[in-house]
Formats: C-alpha cells, structure tokens, sequence
C-alpha cells in the first residue's frame, strides 16, 4: 500500500473514525459469527440466549398492552391473556437470568478480560428488578395499591422517597414503559456486544481461544 | 343480589387441568415459616425448579449438531 493509499483511507470526519474503530473492534464475522468453540455445547451456555428470548416477548407483549391499556386488559379475555403472557415471560425472563447468573458465576465468567461483560450483566440484573418492580406497583388494580403502600415506606427510610415516589402512578408508569426499558435494553445491547467482542467464557481447565490465539501469534 | 353466573368462583375440579395443578391462585398466598425465615409457597417453587434447571442443565447431555466440511 503507497502513502498516498493510507492518507486517502485515513478518516477525516468523526463519522469516519466512529465507523473504522467500530468495525476494528466488531468485524461482521465477529458481530454474527457461524461458530463457536467445542466447549460451548452444553446447555448451561442455552440460558443466555433463553433470557434474551423471554425479553423479546416481554416487550412485545408490552406493547400490546401499552396500545390496548388498562381498561382492556382488566376487562377482556384477550387482555387478560396478553397480561398473563406478559407476567409469564417475566418469571421465566428471571427464571432463566437466574441460572445464567449461576452458571458463569461458577465458570468465574469475569476471566480472561471480561470483567465489564460480568458487570454489565450484574447491572442488567438490578435494572430488570427496578423495571418489575414498577410494572406491579403500576397495573392499576387493589394489588399493585397494596404494593406501593408497602414499599413507600422502605423506599422513605433509605431517603430516595421524593424522587422514586412509588404512589405516583404517572411516575412509575412513565418508569416502566419508558425510562428503564430503554436504560436496560441499552445495558443488554452492551452486554451482548462485549461477550461478541471477548467471545464465550471457556471453562475453567479450558484453553481459551484468545489467549491460544495471542500465544500462538508470540511463538 | 345475586352473583352474575360468569363471576362465582368455579370449584376447583371445574377448572382447566392447569388450574388444577398449579391450584388457585386467585386466594390469599401460601407462606412457609422456618423460625425467622419466611417465604411463599409460589417463590420457594421458583427457586427450586431454578435449582432443578441449573443441575439438568449441567447434566444432561447437548444433541449434536451437524458436522461441517
């Protein structure tokens, strides 16, 4: 390649240089890769995807309900089955989340520098109970009044009572549908580009393929 | 006043086969106390088929795929 070659390559605009460090880091065939490395056929490395799966079908049902509203689904046989489907896919969004934490909790998944892979699935984990938490205390019937007047209280005596006020229904609405699917749609999104980025944690007597790579790339 | 048909709690054995086994849910929940520590029925079955999961999942065996050239 002559110099000239370089310089016309080179990116002279933050669009340029947004584009070449993106695909420097996530080549197409890193972003959706064909393989994976033997180790990974077990099913314990299922309940990821799985937990993403759930979510899809959160969302989609949710936004059924958001279009149809409260009225529709505490009234009608097709509303309150979208609601079921919507409670549902959240027990086994957390079901599944659960024994994924599980699982790479005991591979010691923070290996092999991925360390923000662990993290940001950690914060997925608490903005997902934050987003349950305010669909109960938001589905406009006797139980969620039951739950606000609860945690109102726990919620006043750690102080944060008078910004995260649980008997605003707008509030925790607003929170639900909008604020915290976006913020935990957008950790998720991080999450499964950093496990693209660093690949699937081997197990712990496992060669992980980066570090052969790096070694193999030295010797 | 008498109650609307559609809105009297049908008896349990009425109700889908689903119902039945998971029982009815539309009572007041079902807690166990175990000196300070007290759950409901509905979370302790939960975290058991969690368990249930995470150990079938490290036990039993992935199908194979295909192979590739």
């Amino acid at each position: 390649m002559t110099i000239d070659e370089t310089t016309a390559d080179a990116p002279t605009t933050w669009t340029g240089h947004l584009r070449r460090r993106f695909f420097g880091t996530f080549p197409p065939e890193k972003l959706l890769p064909e393989t994976q490395p033997e180790y990974v056929t077990s099913w314990i490395y299922v309940f990821g995807v799985a937990t993403i799966a759930a979510l899809i079908f959160i969302i989609g049902s949710g936004l059924v309900l958001t279009l149809q509203g409260p009225l529709w689904y505490h009234s009608s046989s097709l509303g309150h089955f979208v609601n079921s489907t919507h409670l549902w896919s959240v027990e086994l969004f957390f079901l599944f989340m659960v024994v994924h934490l599980w699982g790479k909790f005991w591979m010691a998944a923070w290996r092999g520098r991925r360390a923000a892979t662990w993290i940001t699935g950690g914060i997925c984990f608490l903005t997902s109970v934050g987003t349950a938490f305010t669909g109960y205390v938001m589905q406009t019937n006797f139980d969620a009044q039951w739950i606000a007047t609860q945690a109102k209280d726990g919620l006043n005596s750690v102080g944060i009572g008078a910004w995260f006020n649980v008997l605003n229904l707008g509030q925790m609405l607003l929170f639900h549908v909008a604020l915290l699917p976006l913020v935990l749609g957008g950790i998720v999104v991080w999450h499964v580009l950093l496990v693209r980025k660093h690949g699937v944690v081997p197990p712990i007597d496992a060669i992980d393929p980066s570090d052969a790579t790096v070694e193999g790339a030295a010797s | 006043m008498s109650v609307p048909h559609k809105y009297r709690a049908a008896p349990l054995a009425l109700l889908s086969p689903m119902t039945a086994l998971t029982g009815n849910l539309n009572g007041p929940g079902h807690y166990i106390d175990w000196g300070p520590i007290q759950i409901s029925l509905a979370n302790l079955v939960m975290i058991l088929i969690g368990l249930a999961l995470f150990v079938a999942a490290l036990l039993l065996p992935f199908p194979k795929g295909r192979k590739r050239p």
